[in-house]
């Protein structure tokens, strides 16, 4: 059972473009796979180092921007664009990580938020760069290979979904592989007890850091696939719902699992457009709350943990 | 001379918490911090594991200073203690709160981890092997899967030492390891802490449980009001007249 449930899965996500006809579907999913980027690159630093990022819609933006930028002023190919986003995101996840590490808890709390604010202001108002609020538009679609020798350009949504599975699935490895790692431990025991763990000769700063740097350029990642894919950046996405909406999946998905964050990524991209296709808008978000106080309520430490715990619990009594 | 702690001087506010301190630790030895409650033994222990600052006074460790260094640079130099309160890694498995101690003994980087290096899962293998060497030590192999706040309180005791272990130190600073323990618990300790010296580990004690102390200690230095007022073999200790002013009070 253990071996087939992933292997099914697999099988299933790869073929959803062949027996899901609906294009608006799959669009769904894309987004989902967008948002299960972002949530895993939260759940680093909320769910293994107990660092709570208010600001993590930073790193999306400037990754969407980087990538949308350099696609549009410079005519970089977008898989570039790709790589620089991740790189500026993961150094402004640095700079960061540097100015407010040494103080954590609230005050990180406090500077990924005011960070995150400021970088808004600078979108909107620094108009020759960002075209201010009025975004921009006609931002190219994502293309692999070099432009003169071949390309392939990823116009079709089942194309979309496939690039957004792939990284999806990158950043679902990297996590898997970084947090079963010595530094994964490192991330774990500072969100324990960090004066134990650094007695034990973890450098708890230069963890935080590097956790912070991985987690903004995973987020960097999927802005720039945002970018290309919406094919349209503006300041909203620096919007603080997108920060609150990464928390809600982090945390009813599980923090600190890696598959908690992925299934709440897909439940809570599903959940607004189900609603939306069963009820007017003024419920929608009514029932969009009511579901979320009810899982908060009966699941507390989120699915996936809840889940495991029952699991655990059959197993010990059979 | 392994540890040495020269004219340290540590204020909280108003209060001297320590006033003058100086005091030597020989090698592979155990070396016992008494004196009766506020004396200044956790102070001592802060300072020389780089969680305090002292407004006066060093610490060498072979000759080399230790004041200013940041815990985990200390604990990069083999010195590591555990704590007066229970301290752990509570809702992470026993075998992972040995794994996290581990941390110094493995040299695998970011890159060759995201990369999937075979070596590294060769080092996690070598790991898991002397995590479960440690906890068999102890005796807790038995609770390896179990989450350590899952563990009745002596074990948990146990594991805090064996993730104390864990980062291979050469001078291990106990910080009342037996408090609260029933007296077969306490015994179980007292075999261990001799085993650890006898693998050549230095060991500096602070501890109220007398009988442990004067049993096992090849040195004892005794604070009162943040000074040293007495140091010795244990015999002496026991008959020092300021020593038992201190503990009974009086004139």
């Amino acid at each position: 059972m253990k071996r087939i449930g992933p292997g099914l899965l697999a099988i299933v996500l790869l073929t959803v473009p062949l027996w899901v006809g609906n294009p608006y579907y799959v669009h769904v999913l894309i987004m989902a796979g967008i948002f299960a980027i972002l949530a895993l690159s939260l759940n680093l630093l909320l769910g293994y180092t107990g660092l709570l990022s208010l600001g993590h819609t930073a790193f999306f933006g400037i990754g969407a921007y980087t990538s949308a930028l350099l696609a549009l002023r410079l005519d970089w190919p977008p898989w570039v664009g790709f790589l620089a986003a991740v790189l500026v995101a993961g150094l402004a996840g640095y700079g960061i990580g540097k100015v407010s590490l040494r103080l954590r808890g609230a005050y990180f709390v406090l500077v990924t938020i005011s960070f995150a604010g400021v970088i808004y202001l600078v979108s909107v108002n620094w108009m020759e760069l960002t075209n201010g609020p009025l975004g921009l538009p006609d931002v190219p679609p994502f293309s692999l290979g070099l432009p003169g020798l071949f390309e392939l350009s990823i116009r079709t949504k089942p194309a979309a979904y496939y690039l957004v599975l792939a990284v999806a699935g990158a950043a679902y490895f990297l996590c898997h592989r970084l947090v079963r790692s010595r530094i994964g431990r490192g991330f774990i025991a500072l969100r324990e007890n960090e004066a134990l763990a650094e007695s034990v000769g973890i450098n708890g700063t230069r963890y935080l850091v590097l956790a912070a740097v991985v987690s903004a350029a995973m987020a960097g990642a999927a802005g720039s696939l945002y970018a290309h894919y919406t094919r349209f950046v503006s300041p909203e996405v620096f919007l603080f719902t997108y920060t609150v909406t990464m928390v809600i999946m982090v945390v009813a998905g599980g923090k600190g699992t890696l598959v908690g964050p992925v299934l709440g990524a897909f439940l809570f991209t599903a959940l607004p457009e189900a609603l939306r296709a069963v009820t007017s808008w003024q419920w929608q978000m009514l029932l969009y709350g009511v579901f979320l106080i009810l899982t908060v309520f009966f699941l507390p430490k989120g699915v996936i943990p809840t889940i495991e715990t029952w699991l655990r619990e059959r197993r010990a009594s059979p | 001379m392994s540890l040495a702690v020269e004219e340290l001087a540590v204020r909280f506010g108003g209060v001297a918490a320590l006033v003058d301190v100086s005091f030597e630790v020989e090698p592979e030895r155990i070396t016992s911090l008494i004196g009766p409650n506020g004396a200044g033994k956790t102070t001592a222990f802060n300072v020389i594991t780089g969680f305090l600052r002292p407004a006066r006074g060093r610490v060498l460790y072979e000759g080399k200073a230790l004041t200013g260094l940041r815990p985990f640079q200390v604990a990069e130099r083999g010195i590591v203690r555990t704590f007066q309160k229970t301290n752990l890694f509570h809702r992470v498995s026993v075998l992972d709160n040995v794994m996290i101690g581990l941390h110094l003994r493995g040299r695998m980087g970011f890159l060759s981890i995201l990369l999937g290096d075979r070596r590294v899962r060769e080092e996690e293998t070598a790991l898991r092997g002397v995590a479960e060497e440690i906890l068999a030590f102890v005796g807790l192999a038995h609770r390896r899967d179990e989450v350590a706040s899952a563990l009745p309180y002596g074990e948990q005791r146990l594991l805090e030492l064996a993730v104390g272990l864990a980062a291979r130190p050469r001078l291990l600073l106990l910080d009342e390891p037996v408090s609260g323990m029933n007296p077969a618990e306490k015994t179980t300790v007292m075999g261990l802490i001799r085993r650890i010296r006898e693998q050549g580990v230095t060991i500096l004690l602070v501890e109220h449980d007398m009988r442990l102390v004067m049993g096992i200690s090849d040195q004892v230095i005794v604070l009162h009001h943040g000074r040293v007022i007495a140091q010795g073999p244990p015999g002496e200790i026991q008959s020092h007249p300021e020593v038992i002013r201190a503990y009974l009070g009086g004139r």
